[in-house]
C-alpha cells in the first residue's frame, strides 16, 4: 500500500486481504495468512495500515431482515430537482434513516437517485408525500418499488478494483 | 372561521398531487384556491388516485379544517364517477364552496 497526494494505492496482496475480510471480517490474521501463504504479522501490519489510512472504514454486521421478521419493501426513488437546490435536497434525504443510499446523476436533467426502505407501500407514500415532495427545489418524483432482488453485493468495490486494468498490471509485476 | 379555511398554508401542509404510490406530478396546492386550480390541471389519474384513497377528503378536513366540504367530497364517492367526469364533479363541488366562502354572503361564525 502506498500513499501519494492523499490517494492510497493498494497492491495485489492488499486487495486479496480485503476480499477475504469482506467475505468474513471475523477471520483471524492467522487464517487469512494461511490462505494467502503469508505470516500472521504481515497480514496484521497490512490490515492495521489500511485501518489507519481509512481504506477500511469499519467492520459491520449484515442482517437478514426476513429471518428476524422485519418485513419491508425497497424502492428506488428518482427526484427531479432545480439544479440550484439539488445538493440541499440530497443532503436532506441523507438525514433520513429510511433512505439507505443517495446519488446524483446528470442525464438530460439533474436527478437525485435514492434507495428507500419502508414497512409497506402506504408508509413509503407517506414518507415521500410528507417529507420529500415538500422540499424546496423538488420538481417531480418517480418511484419504483423493487419486486425481486437478483444481486446485491457488499464487496463490489474491492471486486471491481481486483478486476481493473490498474490492479491487473500490479498483479503481473 | 372562513378565513382559516381560505388561508395560505406552509409548503409542508400543502396538497401534493401524485399519480400513484411515490410518483409526484410536481403540482401542489397550498390553499383552497390553488387546490381548486390544480384539480383542473393535473393528470386525471392523479384525481382518481387521491379520490379513491380518500386523500382529498382527509386534507380538506384535517388541514384546511372544512368539514362541510370534506363531507360533500366524500359523498361524491357514492356516485361511482371516474375519469374526467369525476374531475368535473369534484371541481364543481370545490368551486361552489370556494365561491360561498369568498362571496361574503355567509356570516362568519
Amino acid at each position: 500500500m502506498k500513499l501519494k497526494n492523499n490517494v492510497v494505492t493498494l497492491d495485489a496482496l492488499d486487495v486479496k486481504i480485503l476480499k477475504i475480510l469482506q467475505s468474513d471480517a471475523r477471520q483471524t490474521y492467522t487464517t487469512i495468512g494461511r490462505n494467502l501463504g503469508l505470516s500472521h504479522s504481515t497480514v496484521y501490519d497490512r490490515v492495521k495500515r489500511m485501518e489507519q489510512s481509512g481504506v477500511i472504514k469499519r467492520y459491520t454486521t449484515i442482517l437478514d431482515a426476513e429471518k428476524i421478521g422485519a418485513r419491508h419493501i425497497t424502492a428506488i426513488m428518482t427526484v427531479f430537482t432545480d439544479p440550484k437546490q439539488s445538493r440541499k435536497v440530497a443532503m436532506e434525504l441523507c438525514k433520513s434513516s429510511q433512505v439507505l443510499e443517495v446519488y446524483t446523476s446528470l442525464s438530460e436533467e439533474l436527478l437525485i437517485i435514492a434507495k428507500i426502505v419502508a414497512e409497506n407501500q402506504e408508509e413509503l407514500h407517506e414518507f415521500i408525500a410528507s417529507l420529500v415532495a415538500p422540499l424546496p427545489g423538488v420538481s417531480r418524483i418517480r418511484t419504483s418499488v423493487v419486486t425481486k432482488k437478483f444481486k446485491e453485493m457488499q464487496n463490489s468495490i474491492v471486486d471491481a478494483l481486483g478486476n481493473s486494468a490498474f490492479v491487473k498490471e500490479i498483479y503481473n509485476r | 372561521m372562513y378565513s382559516r379555511i381560505l388561508r395560505s398554508l406552509p409548503r409542508e401542509k400543502a396538497f401534493y398531487f401524485f399519480t400513484s404510490i411515490g410518483n409526484y406530478t410536481g403540482d401542489s396546492g397550498a390553499s383552497l384556491k390553488e387546490f381548486l386550480e390544480k384539480i383542473c390541471e393535473v393528470d386525471v389519474k392523479s384525481v382518481e388516485f387521491h379520490f379513491h384513497r380518500g386523500d382529498f377528503q382527509k386534507w380538506i378536513d384535517e388541514v384546511l379544517g372544512d368539514k362541510e366540504l370534506a363531507t360533500k367530497v366524500q359523498a361524491l364517492g357514492n356516485l361511482g364517477f371516474s375519469g374526467t367526469m369525476l374531475r368535473n364533479r369534484l371541481y364543481n363541488i370545490v368551486a361552489q364552496r370556494y365561491k360561498e366562502l369568498t362571496s361574503g354572503s355567509n356570516v362568519e361564525y
